[in-house]
């Protein structure tokens, strides 16, 4: 069983069930990659994931132990790091500030991953002094992912980390997620540009009206002829 | 079925309210159960004006008193009689000064819309001409008025009014406080929830100060007493043997008698004129308008999206609501006989009547009637109340005992706490209200 | 020397007074903007929170007077006061229990909190009238000045006097401590910056693991301690009436929303901006003016913009101007 799975997940905002029978899982280490249409429920997936929804079918499991019924702040203290995809950063605090509070709930010493942060992230060692929300765009999901990663978390759950950014933007940022991966986390994140997302992923998932539609290693996602032809425009 | 039940609902709760009021007539005096009626007629004509802009649109007006004292000073200007020697001695002098600020105003207004395209200059260039402007208005102004505040400074020292009916003045009152209301409105709507609710509360205070200070106008805290009356005096009643036959028939003594006709003549008017409110606000609620408002008092977004032009029609609510206010406030200072522009406190006019539409119930005009009988009444019986409470609480005590004294002086101090707890119970319990709003 | 005593009489009648007003005002402010940037509603209840605790210090003042303890030169409040915030916080920690919880949990639009908070204003001023009465308490014992304006006069030989009251110094003393630990609490420590966390984006805070409940009683422990070194220095230099906090709350308000509600350093500027606006629009400045130019152009006008009795008028004109050319205020506001 994977580090991480969302098994046969069914459920929704209260209202209709946008998921259904949706099963999402990465390994330590590697990139897990959610794409699909829009409104497929790829977000929703990632959402269900981190318990930020109710499924009412399905459980979540982590490293073995069923987290399904925790609250997102208790799989933060797990070992869940979560980047939402718009307002994630404190805009009016500091870059190094805002590490601090992501950092919050840990008692020890925070400046050895709080350098890991900024040899990952060198511009952000720079800008530390800066409030976040004079950065630019690309600079910003920098600092989002960095106060994620200030918890030392197992899982890094990305929601579009590069909605917005150039393409320059974005090739650097998926080298740094190629990084953070191979330090030993599991990364999962839901990506619009599909094809440049598989093409670091270990492991695709197409979802398509919240359900499982292809799944397999991003390589071989990418050589589907179906799957290009349908998601990745031919 | 959810109309009969709603319906059942509002006659007990006002036949209780009723049997209150008989109960203060038998228990205490006829003539205090009236008045406290009296009084009850005029707050719910104001709480129905909130209502209007809370109720139906979700405005927060904390601006209720400015309207009020609006009212109460058109009751002034319609009612009293004019001074000519004040009006000769500064009469020109004022409408100088008034001609040279609509100018200014003018003037400003123009640089305004002329400079859309440089605002910080537009605004600085208004800024200067507002500061000359103002010390231009201040210079033709200030002599009138000191030759105005001295002309007979004990009895008068103000322009008077102008000798009319004074029931022609709640008329006036209304188109008084719609007049502030809609300048208010022009600044003040838009903004968040909050800022409404503290920009109104503000220029309330600030009109009150005006009436306060302005003694060319209002006397100030002189005050302006012995205004007339649209019913008959007492002492009128006394004499005429007419009556004192009715008095004697009905085993009253005349006194007594002339006392609770003079106040039925006013329950009479106040009557009238809250069920005119009432009816035109309940017409209007069940109109297209009304349905229009609700739909964008519940949402905001959606209404806009539909193209609805929000910020013009809160301004008509807001300036609706306002002179509803208005014509309280001149009915207020009628069954007062005077003027006292010291006497408008926030407590009393801005805030006691939210407690009356929400306590009522936001939305529904009964309920706002209903809450302003329950809450009028009980700020009324509080003290009452918070004696006999004290009475109670400090009987096992010594004569002197220090503790007794302070239970039994602070004892009045209970309205304000009675009133607060009403509030908050009522807005966590049942926060849309006695009578709720019924879904239409 | 006559320029040395128009400026003499500048300092007394303006600078002096302004700076004790704008402290004032920039303490008050300092709470309405606490209370809106955690909790995110306007506190209409605050002036009577100011009320409370100050109240609370005075019934301290009282028992330490009867048993004989002082401090003098300086009054015997300051030692009253620790009792008066402590009175205080357990107060407002009852209150949100009691009132603002609920409607948290609920997530009620900001309006019914304002509502709320308009009920227990009701109540509070009720329960102070209840308790202290509704008239004029004298809070300043000890020495009344610092510096008298015929000392001055004597010292300098000017004709002209600046007196300093005690009270005026303890206010402004008072207030730069307070202001220093606050922004050194909210910039430099954990719990602090995790307070500004939560105001600038609760979504994040959460997801950081950032407790909101701890959050908002350290908002309203520190809103408490404010509130009542407010209210107990507003006593002490002007005489503790519990009817004027009502009328405080619109040039408080006034001093949050022109330095951009939510943000400290824009509520401790506001105050000085309002303070100074509405002293030196209504100082008279006759005899200012007799100083600086020859006899023959004096007039009889008492030079006065403004009657001192339209003195909040000013704080809400500068109130409507900001809210109509700069509605986030001086500093953008919404976040500590």
């Amino acid at each position: 069983m994977a580090f991480l799975i969302g098994e046969n997940m069914t459920g929704g905002y209260g209202g209709a069930d946008i998921l259904h029978d949706c099963t999402i899982g990465v390994e330590k280490g590697e990139i897990a990659v959610i794409v699909g249409p829009n409104g497929a429920g790829k977000s929703t997936g990632m959402k269900a994931i981190f318990g930020m929804l109710d499924i009412h079918t399905g459980r979540v499991m982590m490293d073995g132990q069923d987290i399904t019924k925790l609250s997102p702040q208790a799989r933060v203290n797990l070992g869940m790091g979560f980047v939402p995809q718009t307002s994630n950063v404190f805009t009016s605090m500091t870059v190094e500030e805002n590490l601090e509070m992501g950092a919050f709930i840990r008692t020890d010493d925070i400046s050895d991953t709080k350098e890991q942060v900024f040899d990952l992230f060198p511009i952000l060692r720079e800008k530390r002094n800066q409030p976040a929300g004079e950065l630019s765009g690309g600079q910003r999901q920098q600092v989002a992912v960095g106060r994620a990663l200030m918890t030392k978390p197992k899982v890094l759950m990305l929601d579009e980390p590069t909605a917005g950014v150039s393409p320059i933007v974005m090739d650097e940022l998926f080298d740094r997620i190629i990084e953070i991966a191979k330090s030993g986390v599991a990364v999962l994140m839901v990506e619009q540009n599909a094809k440049q997302a598989l093409n670091i992923a270990d492991k695709g998932y197409v979802l398509v009206q919240g359900s499982n539609k292809y799944t397999d290693t991003g390589e071989a996602l990418l050589a589907n002829p179906d799957v290009r032809k349908a998601f990745l425009g031919g | 079925m959810m109309d009969t039940l709603s319906s059942n609902r509002s006659v007990i709760l006002f036949s209780i309210m009723g049997l209150l009021l008989v109960s203060v007539g038998i228990y205490q005096s006829w003539s205090l159960a009236l008045t406290i009626l009296n009084f009850c007629l005029i707050s719910a004509v104001m709480s129905l004006g909130v209502n209007i802009q809370w109720g139906f649109a979700g405005l927060f007006n904390a601006g209720v008193m400015g309207s009020a004292a609006l009212g109460g000073v058109a009751a002034v200007l319609i009612s009293s009689q004019p001074v000519p020697e004040a009006i000769a001695a500064g009469g020109g002098g004022i409408l100088a000064g008034i001609a040279t600020l609509i100018v200014i105003i003018a003037i400003c207004y123009f640089v305004f819309k002329k400079m859309r395209d440089h605002r910080d200059l537009s605004y600085m260039i208004i800024g200067i001409i507002a500061f000359i402007g103002y010390l231009l208005v201040r210079s033709i102004f200030d002599p009138a008025t000191g030759a105005i505040e001295l002309v007979d400074a004990a009895r008068t020292g103000f322009l008077g009014g102008l000798g009319l009916p004074i029931i022609l003045s709640w008329f006036v009152g209304g188109l008084f406080a719609a007049a502030g209301a809609w300048v208010i409105g022009k600044i003040a709507l838009g903004l968040r929830s909050d800022y409404l609710a503290i920009a109104t509360l503000g220029i309330s205070e600030i009109i009150v100060a005006f009436l306060k200070n302005e003694d060319w106008l209002t006397r100030g805290v002189k005050n302006v007493t012995g205004l007339p009356r649209p019913v008959p005096y007492e002492v009128t009643l006394q004499k005429s043997p007419f009556y004192q036959g009715i008095a004697d028939s009905m085993g009253f003594t005349i006194i007594e008698f002339s006392s609770i006709f003079v106040k039925l003549c006013y329950t009479g008017l106040f009557l009238a004129v809250l069920i005119l409110v009432y009816v035109l606000s309940e017409k209007a609620l069940q109109s297209p308008w009304g349905r229009m408002m609700r739909a964008i008092r519940d949402n905001e977004i959606s209404a806009n999206a539909m193209g609805k032009n929000i910020k013009a029609r809160h301004l008509q609510v807001f300036v609706l609501g306002s002179a509803v206010v208005g014509i309280a406030g001149a009915m207020l200072t009628t069954i007062d006989g005077q003027f006292t522009p010291s006497s408008y406190q926030p407590l009393r006019f801005t805030f006691l009547i939210w407690v009356m539409v929400i306590v009522g119930g936001s939305g529904n005009n009964l309920g706002a009637i209903l809450g302003a009988f329950i809450v009028w009444f009980t700020w009324n019986q509080a003290p009452e109340i918070g004696n006999w409470l004290m009475g109670v609480v400090t009987s096992g005590m010594a004569e002197d005992s220090a503790l007794r004294i302070h239970l039994l002086a602070s004892a009045s101090q209970m309205r304000l706490i009675t009133m607060g707890l009403i509030l908050l119970l009522v807005l966590r319990f049942s926060p849309r209200g006695l009578i709720p709003e019924n879904n239409r | 020397m006559d320029i040395l005593n128009s400026l003499v009489l500048l300092a007394n009648y303006i600078f002096v007074p302004g700076l004790t007003y704008g402290c004032q005002l920039a303490l008050g402010a300092l709470g309405i903007t606490l209370v809106y940037g955690i909790l995110r509603f306007s506190n209409f209840a605050h002036g009577e929170t100011m009320s409370f605790g100050a109240m609370f210090s005075i019934l301290f003042m009282w028992l330490f007077q009867s048993w004989g303890i002082s401090i003098a030169p300086l009054p015997t409040v300051l030692i009253a006061l620790p009792f008066g915030i402590l009175c205080t916080i357990a107060w407002v920690l009852f209150c949100d229990k009691a009132i603002y919880k609920f409607y948290r949990t609920k997530k009620a639009p900001p309006v019914i909190f304002l509502i709320a908070s308009t009920g227990l204003m009701f109540l509070m001023a009720g329960v102070i009238r209840f308790i202290i009465g509704p008239r004029d308490q004298t809070v300043s014992d000890g020495a009344r000045f610092i510096m008298r304006a015929r000392e001055f006069k004597e010292m300098t030989g000017l004709d002209e006097g600046l007196a300093i009251k005690t009270s005026q110094a303890i206010t402004v003393i008072a207030t730069i401590i307070i202001v220093t630990l606050l922004f050194w609490f909210l910039n430099k420590t954990l719990t602090g910056k995790s307070m500004r966390a939560y105001s600038d984006n609760e979504d994040l805070a959460l997801l950081s693991g950032i407790n909101p409940d701890r959050v908002v009683m350290y908002a309203w422990v520190i809103t408490a301690i404010i509130a009542t070194v407010a209210g107990t220095l507003y006593g002490l230099d002007k005489s503790y009436k519990p009817f004027t906090f009502l009328q405080l709350l619109l040039p408080i308000f006034a001093a949050a929303i022109v330095g951009g509600i939510g943000n400290p350093l824009g509520a401790v500027v506001g105050g000085f901006v309002i303070a100074f606006s509405e002293i030196t629009v209504t100082y008279a400045y006759k005899k200012f003016y007799a100083y600086l130019t020859p006899e023959s152009w004096h007039s009889d006008g008492l030079l006065q913009l403004l009657s001192t009795d339209y003195k909040f008028a000013v704080s809400f004109v500068i109130l409507v101007v900001v809210l109509l050319i700069k509605p986030t205020g001086i500093f953008k506001g919404q976040s500590l």
